[in-house]
């Protein structure tokens, strides 16, 4: 009997797993399972290109239907997969339906943390994480409006940012003493906490929001002791790995389904890509990537690893956050320690910070700066050390440096 | 709706129908047009659904954007018809337009 290969998740993980797994001649069945109704689809544009309406569904799909044809894999959509016998190596689904795997990749992502307030539930308190969400999130989107995004992280600032062009009165309460605090350098956050005042924005910083209030419907968020008018909310405040399934079925899970650097969980019949991971990366961190690079290139992985053909994960992480006419592309993980070398100026709107460990170039945010970015993505594979006084010397080309 | 000729490395040529507004890129992606990587699904981020535009339709596209043209500066294969197929949109006057991809992506 031919060998059946069983995904579960139908994200971007699992899209690129089946075009690896056939670009590698696998022969047997391939099966993705989906709890959302749609054929695997990009999220990056959700809150930007689609959630401005510059870009309609269709365009969000990463295959046409054709590629699930050809490559003989059949989708089972919105159905979630409940449990995993891993002793008899079978899938049972929410609708019954039990299916029996030679190997599984689990591909199952994240989803939104909820706000554990009072009001959460009411009418006109939105979260985004799929399609759905955002068709539900758009029409309430209308100039004039008044929105309060909880939450300064990209998804909130990245709707802040569409909002405050459609001309609504945007609001964005953070936490934290600053935005995006999880994900960028200092220096970054204030960048762009002004750029977010400049179009109007207001920043509560510091500022825990409390509860939402409203008879029927939301009608304010309160905040800081106060109650702060509000038409429509957006909740922006993380994310939570889908990792219980893996976790019943006894499979090490640390906020995060636990993998090597080849994708595998213990189990040798197991793998996992994705959002959903914890993997050990080449110098021995654990870490929990959330990015269409990590799921694409894990993914990849997996699908070696489940080939008979396992390859070290190593690529460099990358991420990108489209807000106004700003393109913040970062590669690398930062950490607590390493020395910052800005390189051009920020009030020019294009500069770049990078993140030197050791002498040599562990991170780069850039800002409108592209080739930092990509010279920089060579730097950090390399394990290159440059001179501080290099990186910030403008007059020296990035071409140069590389 | 456009036609568009997308010319593999090894010389296999498609051509397909690409609606008005979506990019060179999508055209490619959405017929299993081997070749184009786009990770990024299009947003100018990570330079991996490179050109070269067929020199008579140079003059036709719109000139690239500063971020295109520095993504590009470090392409593997850069010609000076290279272009980032995902910041091309496809209008009617690209009709017939033609574009072949490089031997890699990465």
């Amino acid at each position: 009997m031919a060998e059946h290969f069983v995904i579960v998740g139908a994200g971007q993980s699992a899209a690129q797993a089946v075009a690896t797994l056939r670009a590698e001649g696998f022969a047997g069945v391939i099966t993705v399972v989906g709890d959302e109704p749609f054929a695997p689809y990009q999220r990056p544009p959700l809150s930007k290109a689609y959630l401005s309406g510059a870009m309609e569904r269709d365009r969000l799909f990463l295959k046409p239907d054709a590629f699930y044809a050809d490559a003989r894999c059949a989708l089972i959509l919105g159905v979630a997969a409940a449990s995993i016998d891993r002793r008899q190596q079978k899938v049972s689904l929410a609708n019954g339906r039990v299916l029996s795997y030679d190997k599984l990749l689990l591909a199952t992502g994240t989803r939104v943390r909820r706000i554990p307030v009072a009001g959460a539930c009411l009418p006109g308190v939105h979260y985004l994480r799929g399609i759905a969400d955002v068709d539900s999130l758009r029409p309430g989107l209308v100039e004039g409006q008044r929105l309060a995004v909880v939450g300064g992280g990209y998804i909130g600032l990245e709707v802040a940012a569409v909002a405050a062009k459609l001309g609504l009165e945007v609001t964005v309460f953070e936490a934290l003493e600053r935005v995006m605090a999880r994900a960028v350098s200092r220096g970054l956050s204030t960048f762009y906490e002004r750029e977010h005042r400049g179009a109007g924005v207001r920043l509560e910083l510091n500022t825990g929001v409390e509860a939402f209030k409203g008879e029927g419907r939301l009608a304010a968020v309160r905040a800081a002791g106060r109650n702060h008018p509000a038409d429509v909310a957006l909740v922006g405040i993380g994310v939570i790995p889908n990792v219980e399934l893996a976790k019943d079925a006894g499979l090490p899970c640390e906020d995060g389904i636990v993998v090597d650097d080849c994708a595998r969980t213990p189990d040798p019949a197991i793998f996992a890509a994705g959002d959903c991971t914890r993997h050990t990366t080449h110098d021995g961190a654990l870490v929990r990537l959330e990015s269409v690079q990590n799921a694409i290139d894990q993914a990849k992985h997996a699908a070696l690893a489940m080939v008979g053909k396992p390859t070290s994960y190593r690529e460099v992480p990358w991420f990108w956050s489209d807000q106004y006419d700003l393109k913040l592309q970062i590669a690398g993980l930062a950490r607590a320690g390493d020395t910052l070398v800005l390189r051009g100026d920020p009030a020019a709107r294009k500069f770049a910070v990078f993140h030197l460990r050791n002498g040599a170039v562990a991170a780069v945010e850039a800002v409108n700066a592209a080739p930092e970015y990509i010279v920089g993505r060579k730097l950090i594979a390399g394990g290159t050390k440059v001179a501080p006084e290099t990186l910030a010397d403008t007059s020296i080309p990035m071409k140069n440096i590389a | 709706m456009p036609k568009i000729k997308y010319i593999e490395h090894n010389g296999k040529e498609h051509d397909v129908d690409v609606p008005v507004g979506w990019s060179v890129m999508e055209g490619a992606v959405k017929n299993l047009i081997p070749g184009i990587d786009a990770d990024c699904g299009g947003a100018c981020a990570c330079a991996t659904c490179h050109v070269h535009v067929d020199a008579a339709w140079t003059d036709k596209i719109p000139p690239k954007q500063d971020m295109e043209e520095t993504m590009l500066d470090f392409a593997q294969e850069l010609t000076p018809t290279s272009r980032l197929s995902c910041q091309i949109k496809v209008v009617p006057e690209l009709d017939g337009l033609v574009v072949r991809m490089p031997k890699s992506q990465h």
